[in-house]
């Protein structure tokens, strides 16, 4: 099934960008010589961190795993070649925020020797279920950059039905060309990733989307779809448009479909996947090779051979650069990524990690135009993949007016750069987004914080209360209780004083009767006697 | 070796505001030539005089508000303010007018409100405004198109008109200015005359061209085609000059209809004054206009309609720049209830309630 009248659509926005990639794909992917050091940051992936299975001193074999997680989201990183664990500790790694994360430092003993390995002839003889269990093993993450673990992206759960897997080999960014060289150069590999993992989602169907602006990779992958006569994979020849190669935007040109603001694809039936990420799993079940190497494009104006090495993951940048002739003198800016949306790099002393897809190297020395006010042009508004309003977004960070930011969708903003790079004022826009997402969680963490802790201080005064409360209720029934025992007593006690009274005061009254009786009668024998 | 560090994008881009602004300034130069041809030297010489001050001021505010001279001396938008407002103040206007006119858009109208970008209001047609409430008389000090062949008026005499408001010994005030032809329209209009007899009715020489003001078609013309041009280009956004046209031919064509003998057609009412700099030129400034797209169609139409209110019925006759400023105030709005469907969000989310927490 060849639908090449496969119809497209059009996302918002968007911008025209010069490629740049023909300087890098001049040569085929050479391999880079085995590195005397690998620096593996732990984590290396969106997730936790798994814990470590290995000690300084161990000796590890290629391929071996070195840290396991029992969370979902996580994913194992393996000693990328044989040698000896010489230190752990935390380590300079390319992360935008410049911090160390602990890293295994493992010291190559120049065997390359592999771990036993399980390969899996025929995926289809095993259920989705091991299969995904296997790739989790390989420590497979999405090779686009994002480094999600791929294991759990190709689980949509029980009630997701997808029936389209796009795989995703777009690479709009300018200068970055490893996709590119990785489908001229493992077609074959990459078609057989993409139908395992067809297989694991039962997708229908599956499309590779490709821009126009890589005609070798297009028909490198057509022939061996045309040799192995599959009819449900099929290449989608797409213009070449920045930010086209985003997910929701590659979506968006092959269905029309947009995926709902606070959902995956795979609520609308779809599930993309990177190509490098495809060829990793195919290297996964088939050759049973967990992920330890990656293709990294060493391209830009300030490296003397821009080109695509196949890396060990840790290989230090500095090692690349060397075996790309080294740099311009002129060389003034590092950057991991893409010029639109990757970030700069201080130092080429750090390791090439998972989620590496691009070192660009620039020799620009002009300093950055001085920032002008907002004029409210809306040229950011026309370009905005997301539809959405840079500038009001802008006046709303730049004011802090973080609650009405949110109205305004900052959390659909991609940062792809499109607003910024078409600013008049060259204003650092992207830079206010972040700023204000980072703030809104920073507040949002606060606020749950603060939010356990007024939880924890409510039960708290209401326990004391409920204590008080049953304290002042023990107390009163104590004191009523007293209370009628005293009443009891205190009537037991009038009732014995009068029975005590009674008895004296009749004793009195009759001892007064008696005398009384008795004068009577003295009387009258007195009288008596008178009377004689 | 330590590497610069910065915030992506890390393409270095061309866009500027400076060359925004000099594109629209370019832009302004073929119609405004076609205004002196018509209205004689005293153009030129507003826009000298306004641009002098407004540069002046611009430098004088931002020495005073502690902002860095250079950059915003050269992004342009001063001198565009200056030209926006010379091009619509009359020919033999004395200096001073043109240079209260400009330093109250400089001063007041812009950096009393922040400086560029800040402005709510468009400077130039508020300073326009302050003259024309201020000084009516002098305002009406307008040049008979093509005065220059019949009478000579050249640059000498002109500039001592302006700046010594003394007339060379021949002329009087009455042979050297007239009404504007939307002027004569209102006027005549008032004294129950149909529009067939007052374009019979022109006393003061050529008055009606072929579809508009005679000479104002012309300049209308080029300021439309070169207007036109930037739309096309994306410098300007071409709804806002699209939605002012819609309305008032709309508006204009549906009078007509209903009463010709009354209402002036829409081709006159496109073709004379100062319509087509002000759809593609003065209604498109970004800081004042509205900034979403529908905002922009709204915000045009709007300033079409008040135009057309005002030429009509208002005491003005021409109220382009009242209805701009009345349209800036509305922009704000505009764009709140026009804010585009943001992608992966249904329409039913529109407009946006804000939330309100229970517990507070």
């Amino acid at each position: 099934m060849t639908r090449s009248s496969q119809q497209l659509w059009h996302f918002h926005g968007g911008l025209k960008l010069d490629s740049n990639k023909a300087m890098s794909t001049r040569t085929p992917i050479i391999k880079a010589s085995l590195p005397e050091r690998l620096v593996l940051p732990v984590q290396q992936h969106i997730g936790e961190a798994g814990q470590l299975l290995v000690k300084v001193g161990d000796k590890v074999l290629k391929g071996q795993a070195v840290t396991e997680s029992s969370e979902y989201i996580s994913a194992p990183v393996h000693a990328p070649t044989s040698g000896t664990v010489v230190e752990i500790g935390e380590f300079p790694t390319p992360h935008p925020s410049g911090l160390n994360t602990l890293c295994i430092v493992i010291e190559s003993d120049g065997e390359d020797e592999w771990i036993e390995l399980k390969p899996t002839l025929y995926p289809n003889t095993k259920s989705p279920s091991e299969l995904r269990q296997l790739i989790r093993q390989a420590g497979i993450v999405g090779l686009g950059g994002a480094a999600f673990p791929t294991s759990v992206k190709v689980n949509p759960g029980p009630k997701a039905h997808i029936e389209t897997l796009i795989i995703n080999g777009v690479e709009c960014e300018p200068y970055i060309s490893c996709d590119d060289m990785l489908m001229r150069e493992y077609a074959e590999e990459l078609i057989s990733g993409c139908s395992i993992i067809q297989y694991i989602v039962s997708a229908t169907h599956c499309l590779i989307a490709i821009e126009d602006n890589k005609p070798e990779a297009i028909q490198a992958i057509k022939t061996v779809i045309k040799e192995k006569a599959l009819h449900t994979i099929e290449v989608v020849c797409i213009p070449t448009l920045y930010p086209t190669g985003g997910e929701k935007q590659l979506i968006k040109v092959l269905t029309h479909k947009e995926v709902p603001s606070d959902g995956f694809p795979s609520d609308i039936g779809l599930l993309v996947q990177n190509v490098g990420t495809a060829v990793a799993v195919h290297k996964a079940i088939v050759l049973g090779e967990p992920l330890i190497s990656r293709i990294v494009t060493i391209t830009g104006n300030g490296v003397q051979q821009p080109q695509n090495i196949e890396v060990l993951i840790g290989t230090l940048i500095s090692e690349l650069i060397k075996q790309s002739g080294g740099y311009h003198e002129d060389a003034s800016k590092l950057i991991m990524g893409g010029p639109m949306m990757g970030f700069t790099l201080q130092t080429d002393h750090l390791p090439v990690i998972k989620g590496s897809n691009c070192i660009l190297v620039e020799n620009t020395q002009a300093e950055a135009p001085a920032t002008m006010p907002c004029i409210r042009c809306s040229a950011c508004a026309t370009v905005c993949p997301a539809q959405l309003l840079p500038q009001q977004l802008y006046w709303m960070a730049s004011s802090k007016k973080f609650d009405l930011i949110q109205d305004y969708h900052l959390f659909d903003c991609i940062e792809c750069g499109c607003c910024a790079q078409v600013c008049p004022s060259q204003i650092p826009l992207v830079q206010y987004y972040r700023f204000a997402k980072t703030e809104i969680w920073n507040q949002e963490r606060d606020k749950i914080k603060s939010d356990h802790a007024r939880v924890r201080h409510d039960f708290r005064q209401a326990r004391l209360d409920k204590e008080k409360k049953e304290r002042a209720e023990k107390l009163r029934k104590k004191k009523e209780l007293l209370e009628k025992k005293k009443m009891a007593e205190t009537a037991a006690k009038k009732e014995d004083t009068e029975t005590e009274i009674d008895p004296k005061k009749s004793a009195i009254e009759a001892a007064m009767k008696r005398v009384q009786k008795k004068k009577e009668a003295k009387l009258a024998s007195d009288e008596n006697v008178n009377e004689k | 070796m330590l590497f610069k560090t910065a915030s992506s994008p890390h393409i270095t881009q061309k866009n500027s505001i400076q060359a925004l602004m000099f594109k629209v300034l370019l832009a302004m130069i073929p119609g405004t030539i076609a205004m002196i041809i018509f209205f004689g030297w005293g153009v030129l010489i507003n826009i000298i005089i306004a641009s002098v001050v407004a540069l002046l001021a611009e430098t004088l505010m931002l020495w005073i508000r502690k902002r860095p001279i250079k950059p915003y001396i050269t992004d342009g938008s001063a001198l565009l303010t200056a030209c926006l407002l010379a091009l619509a103040l009359p020919q033999l206007a004395p200096w001073w007018l043109t240079v209260i006119g400009t330093l109250f858009a400089i001063v007041v109208a812009k950096h009393l409100y922040g400086g560029l970008g800040f402005n709510p209001f468009n400077p130039a047609m508020v300073g326009y405004v302050v003259v024309i409430i201020s000084f009516p008389r002098e305002m009406t000090q307008w040049v008979p198109p093509l005065l220059d062949t019949y009478t000579q008026l050249n640059f000498t005499e002109t500039l001592s008109i302006i700046f010594g408001g003394d007339l060379p010994l021949t002329y009087t005030w009455d042979a050297i200015t007239m009404a504007t032809p939307l002027d004569t329209v209102k006027t005549q209009l008032g004294l129950e005359l149909s529009i067939k007899e007052i374009e019979h009715h022109t006393i003061y020489g050529p008055m009606f061209g072929s579809v508009g003001g005679f000479g104002w078609e012309w300049v209308n013309g080029l300021f439309l085609a070169t207007g036109l041009y930037l739309a096309l280009k994306g410098i300007i956004d071409w709804r806002i000059p699209a939605g002012l046209i819609a309305a008032l031919l709309i508006l204009s064509n549906t009078f007509a209809l209903y009463d010709y003998a009354s209402f002036t057609p829409p081709s006159f009412h496109l073709f004379s004054g100062g319509i087509m700099l002000a759809a593609f030129f003065i209604a498109t400034d970004p800081v004042t206009a509205a900034t979403t797209t529908k905002g922009r169609w709204l915000y045009g139409a709007g300033i079409g309609i008040f135009i057309f209110i005002i030429r009509t019925w208002g005491a003005y006759p021409d109220g382009i720049a009242f209805a701009v400023i009345l349209m800036n105030m509305a922009a704000p709005l505009l764009d709140y209830y026009t804010m585009p469907r943001a992608f992966g969000h249904s329409w039913t989310e529109f407009p946006h309630h804000h939330k309100v927490d229970d517990d507070e």
